[in-house]
């Protein structure tokens, strides 16, 4: 399960809505070990593409040293699709190089909805986890603990053509 | 005579869990080719079978990405630092990942379509 504060889902949001029709990504790194991703860093995407994204390669040199210096680790690396779902594609099954970070998916396809969906992805094998969304405000009240519109009991690990929602758009024919 | 050469978590397994290894030699090439002495299967993640550095890396020397210092042809002097990290990158649709066939940071496996079929 990913858990994540709501100010860092605006944030994410708002980053990819700015940049639709292109796809938008980011890092939100969080101390080493904690699973906690706390700090919000919006990349360039060096491919300005529709359908296509890439973290430059001297800014994420820079980011990752400082990540480094701090402790910290790329506990959410996210990004955007703008015309389809936020399921992770084949490209990015093929790069996903992180096997500790959560793959944060936002689609920008809808402008009225909010459609974000977090996974694992560890040698090709995906894994979709829910999304926990939590609402860091500090008040009296107790911690309000939001579910996002994701199933939480949607955890299961598949391999590419094994889909149980079968929306095969981009391995037809193949 | 010792060069560096930082690893990233994905490929940490070929160093022993070691985030940082030291290496010798002129070019990037060599250096791959003696850590790979030491930490068998490492190089293999790094070049493709053509020779070429993975699409899927991004080599560092010091505060150089090496596409732009000649690949693994890159010179390297004793005292440098070299960083691999993994390139970050992905997108909508899927002709990207054919385009650049089977070299793979991250190797996926091929779904077994008998497995697929029965499940439906």
């Amino acid at each position: 399960m990913l858990s994540i504060d709501r100010s860092i889902i605006d944030a994410i949001v708002a980053h990819a809505r700015r940049d639709h029709p292109d796809e938008a990504c980011g890092v939100i790194a969080g101390p080493v070990g904690s699973d906690t991703p706390t700090r919000h860093i919006p990349m360039d995407n060096a491919a300005r593409s529709m359908t296509f994204y890439e973290f430059d390669s001297m800014e994420q040199l820079r980011v990752w040293r400082e990540m480094d210096e701090r402790d910290e680790e790329p506990v959410v690396i996210y990004h955007s699709h703008t015309a389809t779902e936020a399921y992770p594609s084949r490209t990015d099954v093929s790069f996903a190089g992180e096997p500790g970070a959560h793959y944060l998916l936002v689609s920008t396809r809808d402008t009225d909805a909010e459609e974000i969906r977090s996974f694992r992805i560890v040698d090709g094998v995906v894994t979709e986890e829910p999304v926990r969304i939590v609402d860091g405000v500090v008040t009296e009240e107790p911690v309000r603990v939001v579910d996002a519109a994701v199933d939480p009991h949607a955890v299961q690990s598949y391999k590419f053509g094994q889909s149980p929602t079968a929306v095969d758009y981009e391995c037809s024919g193949s | 005579m010792a060069i560096e050469v930082r690893i990233p978590t994905i490929l940490r397994s070929y160093t022993g869990g070691a985030k940082v290894v030291e290496g010798a030699g002129d070019t990037l090439g060599d250096l791959l080719t003696d850590l790979d002495s030491r930490h068998s299967g490492l190089r293999a993640r790094l070049v493709t079978e053509a020779g070429a550095l993975h699409r899927f890396v991004n080599v560092y020397v010091n505060d150089e990405d090496v596409r732009f210092l000649g690949a693994l042809d890159a010179k390297l002097s004793d005292g440098d630092s070299v960083t691999i990290l993994p390139a970050v990158a992905g997108g909508a649709f899927g002709f990207a990942a054919a385009a650049i066939g089977d070299q793979k940071l991250a190797p996926t496996v091929e779904p077994d379509r008998r497995a697929s079929a029965a499940d439906r």
